[in-house]
């Protein structure tokens, strides 16, 4: 298991697309470049979304693993 | 051959070139339910990807914008005929399919609400408070006899024409018609 020094934990559990991205777009400003945010969802398109978001946005997806039924992710700012 | 009167050329030809702008561009021309939601899902969805998102309301699309709380006087006979056959609001917007008098999209509203789908309030929320800039077609708004003063308080409104739609269009990387 890794460890991140966590800044933030945004829960999106039970959000239906476009939800997750639209406030994971919104809490990644609130920390700093550098910093990490853990984020949980159970929309299964977030999957490939939260991806292609960070691809998009230039930010990273360092993990994402799923634990029944909740995937569970760590971005990291990157700009 | 004098390179940099070259590479001031290929700047100014770069500079000028359609598509550059990290934005996206939608006409939403349909009034229908279904569609005005995937709109809303693409818009807001663009909008967190980090790109600038400019949204022209034109013909049957722009009812979505109206304020059902907000009335207005001084319509023509036509205006007020439009006005009462209309959409008022986005709340009142028909599926494209299925509607069957009014069953189908309450239930669609009911399954939305049941699978957590984000409505047209939240979306409209959304877009709201991640910038989206929202243009109605003057045009269309003349036409069925709307005024400025009957659509919604939103934070991006504003009303133009075609041409500010085809300058928005032209810098966008991405263009949809909905």
């Amino acid at each position: 298991m890794s460890d991140y020094t966590v800044a933030k934990t945004l829960d999106c559990k039970g959000l239906a697309c476009p939800m997750p991205i639209v406030r994971l777009s919104q809490e990644i400003a609130k920390i700093k470049v550098g910093e990490v945010i853990e984020m949980f969802t159970t929309d299964p398109g977030s999957l490939a979304d939260v991806p292609s978001w960070a691809k998009s946005t230039g930010n990273a997806v360092l993990e994402n693993k799923q634990e029944s039924g909740v995937i569970h992710f760590f971005v990291k700012r990157q700009k | 051959m004098d390179i940099e009167k070259e590479l001031a050329d290929i700047k100014a030809k770069l500079e000028a070139m359609p598509g550059k702008e990290n934005k996206l561009s939608m006409v939403i021309f349909s009034g229908d339910l279904d569609k005005q939601i995937a709109a809303l899902i693409i818009a807001t969805g663009a909008a967190a990807m980090g790109m600038k998102v400019v949204l022209f309301y034109t013909f049957w699309g722009t009812s979505a914008l109206r304020d059902p709380a907000k009335k207005v006087n001084g319509k023509s006979f036509m205006g007020k005929m439009f006005g009462f056959m209309l959409p008022k609001g986005r709340n009142k917007l028909k599926l494209s399919q299925m509607h069957m008098a009014g069953m189908g999209t309450a239930m669609l509203k009911d399954l939305m609400k049941k699978k957590n789908v984000a409505s047209l309030d939240q979306l409209f929320e959304a877009a709201g408070m991640l910038g989206v800039q929202i243009n109605i077609c003057q045009m269309s708004m003349d036409l069925m006899d709307l005024k400025r003063e009957e659509m919604i308080d939103y934070p991006h409104l504003n009303v133009c024409g075609v041409a500010t739609f085809l300058n928005d269009a032209k810098e966008s990387a991405i263009q949809l018609f909905i």
